[in-house]
């Protein structure tokens, strides 16, 4: 029983990274007031580019840099399009999703059906060894460790920061924080290209360590459950934590039960993550005063300075 | 996105790219006289998994006929509308003998078959047909029987996962194959699945693998199309079977064996019978006698092992052994097939039973 219990959740927790390390992407982005629905197309260009690179040189870590590198490539193009160019952000990070979708499996046509090197896992001295909690919370690699150092950051970043203030002003209301001298559009720029590079990461997880090889597609809608996600915490770092981790876990309880003999019909699984969401939506929304809280207010709007 | 075959499956994916430029590139292979030869593909040759399969069949029977024959095909064709373009632009064309590789072109087919007394049709995977339109397909159930065979054989405490996709009945007779073919060996054997709702999710194929795992399978196999359950299972230290075409680099030491799918002969001699003049509409369901069908070779197990499988697909080729034979018990105990009874094609293709001894309920 301890058995199946430990390797559940080590299950779980990989489960959980790419949507959680995807999502605190486009946490900053939103609360900076840029709704990208781009993620997807973000996320496969990310695994592309890590999966092409480490093949290339064998190394894991330029992979990591390619797949963040390649997220903030596609990040700034929707940047440029709906902060400089004043498009619409929705009609503009549908079209990303679809070019990243297209462009991603143009690139790794070439990437099918070979393999490539993989993240090792971390052992730490020690703790790895502990019984029970060892091999659930200490053998894992580089990139679970790192998502929850930067959900930490982050919540420290916009609840405790100077500058973390600053973005939620920009978020809230461009106008006044226009008017107060900050640069509206450079953060949200800088914010936007931290959601690419996020969404690279997590495609780079999925490339090199979840399912380590690349296919056409291979993020199967993970970026449409991140963005789920964030309206899912209502903006909160730590609510997409345990968010991350509950949708996560509900993904692979079902899988669970159904070895076990537990009829799930296997669409309903794949559907339950939004119905999650949904659910969240309709509860949170009894006290409009809480979304009002946390909502970017001008979250999608465009930004004009009048001159 | 619920799909119900991987023909469909694979058009969603290409969807990206496929939807733009995809009835427009006619790669044509030769250029000399004869018959021209057209084939519609789903996905795209480097799929390398079902569509590959089929090119390389092609590949094959261009080799075999040289310049008696020019092939041509066209890939990521949706199974739409549009393959109806496509298939009457082909006959259009010149092409006398025409091939469309995946379910969902059946309707169209049919259509342009109609249309085009001059010209034959097959079609893969389908079930109507019309004089100059015929049907073929793979008996992939033998394949999985020989994995059951050698499951049974290695596995220790006689319990194997099967990561499925769709409870269609290609997916309920490889189950049962499967379990029948360890039970062979092992009369205690059960088999645990689970059904992940899709032909191919690497992520989710890998979870299914890991919970299967998990849950005291000692041994693996799947019936979706990536790499990741057999990864998965070199992870945690088990063999795993391959499926599609052999998967051997992704899995050196744990791969036992994978299905792979062979077209190469049947599009050749297909295309004989035009040139002969002697085509006519057939509907066939070929699996290792008729070379359609074969094991990657048997890695990582023992000599007897591999000599026992060996010995599996010979008595399957010479029909000695039918796979599905009587008594076949279901779930509750009820016998559904009397004792020393085969199993009719018409109740094979519409399987929806499972055998008992496989865990678990369709959903």
């Amino acid at each position: 029983m301890i058995f199946l219990i430990v390797s559940f959740l080590v299950s779980m927790i990989s489960a959980s990274t790419p949507l959680l390390i995807a999502a605190s992407g486009e946490l900053i982005a939103e609360k900076s007031g840029v709704l990208n629905l781009g993620v997807e197309g973000m996320m496969l260009m990310g695994a592309i580019a890590a999966f092409a690179t480490a093949h290339a040189t064998g190394s894991t870590s330029l992979g990591m840099l390619a797949a963040i590198g390649a997220g903030m490539m596609m990040a700034l193009l929707f940047a440029f399009l709906t902060l400089t160019l004043l498009a619409n952000q929705i009609a503009s990070g549908l079209a990303l999703t679809i070019f990243g979708r297209g462009f991603s499996a143009l690139l790794g046509a070439g990437y099918v059906g070979i393999a490539a090197p993989t993240l090792s896992k971390l052992n730490i001295p020690i703790l790895s060894h502990l019984p029970v909690i060892g091999p659930i919370l200490f053998h894992h690699d580089v990139l679970v460790y790192g998502s929850f150092v930067m959900i930490g950051a982050i919540w420290w970043f916009l609840n405790r920061t100077h500058a973390g203030l600053i973005l939620r002003a920009v978020g809230d209301s461009h106008d006044a924080a226009h008017a107060t001298g900050y640069p509206v559009l450079r953060i949200r720029y800088a914010a936007t290209a931290f959601g690419g590079a996020m969404a690279g990461l997590a495609g780079a997880y999925l490339s090199l360590s979840y399912s380590p090889l690349w296919a056409q597609d291979m993020t199967a809608g993970r970026g449409w459950i991140a963005l789920a996600l964030v309206t899912f915490s209502a903006w909160r770092p730590l609510w997409l934590l345990f968010g991350a981790y509950l949708f996560g876990g509900i993904m692979f309880l079902s899988l669970y039960l159904q070895g076990m003999g537990v009829p799930i019909p296997a669409p309903f699984i794949s559907a339950l993550p939004y119905l999650a969401t949904v659910i969240v939506l309709v509860l949170i929304s009894r006290d409009r005063r809480r979304i009002r809280l946390n909502q970017p207010a001008c979250l999608g709007k465009s930004f004009h300075a009048a001159a | 996105m619920s799909l119900i075959n991987r023909r469909r499956f694979t058009a969603g994916l290409g969807a990206g790219l496929a939807a733009a430029g995809s009835a427009s590139l006619i790669g044509k292979a030769e250029a000399a006289e004869p018959l021209k030869v057209g084939f519609v593909y789903l996905g795209p040759v480097g799929d390398f998994g079902w569509t590959y399969q089929h090119d390389v069949g092609r590949k094959q029977a261009q080799a075999a006929l040289g310049s008696k024959i020019i092939t041509s095909y066209v890939e990521n064709v949706p199974e739409g509308p549009e393959s109806q373009t496509v298939f009457a632009q082909l006959a259009a064309s010149g092409h006398k003998l025409i091939f469309g590789t995946s379910f969902g072109y059946m309707n169209y087919m049919v259509k342009v078959a109609a249309q085009n007394p001059g010209v034959n049709f097959e079609h893969c995977t389908g079930y109507k047909d019309a004089k100059n339109l015929g049907t073929y397909d793979i008996r992939f159930y033998q394949g999985r029987y020989v994995q059951g065979v050698i499951a049974g054989k290695l596995s220790k405490n006689g319990v194997a996962g099967y990561v499925a996709s769709v409870p269609v009945p290609e997916v309920v007779q490889g189950m049962n194959a499967f379990l029948l073919g360890m039970r062979s060996v092992n009369p205690h054997a059960t088999l645990k699945f689970i059904m992940i709702d899709s032909w191919y999710d690497p992520g989710k194929e890998g979870d299914a693998a890991k919970a299967l795992i998990d849950q005291g399978c000692d041994i693996l196999t799947q019936h979706t199309d990536s790499p990741t359950p057999l990864q998965t299972a070199a992870s945690r230290g088990i063999k795993a079977f391959g499926e599609a075409t052999d998967m051997i680099k992704f899995a050196p030491h744990t791969q036992l064996t994978a299905i792979v799918n062979k077209w190469g002969g049947y599009y050749t001699q297909r295309i004989k019978d035009q040139l002969a003049g002697t085509w006519t509409s057939d509907n066939t369901w070929g699996g290792f006698h008729s070379g359609m069908l074969a094991m990657a070779p048997f890695r990582n197990m023992p000599p007897e092992v591999a000599a026992l499988a060996t010995q599996t697909v010979a008595d399957i080729k010479s029909g000695k052994n039918k796979v599905f034979v009587g008594p076949l018990t279901d779930q509750s105990g009820k016998i559904f097939l009397a004792a020393g009874q085969t199993m009719d094609d018409n109740t094979l293709s519409g399987m929806q039973t499972l055998v008992d001894g496989v865990e678990g309920k369709l959903s």
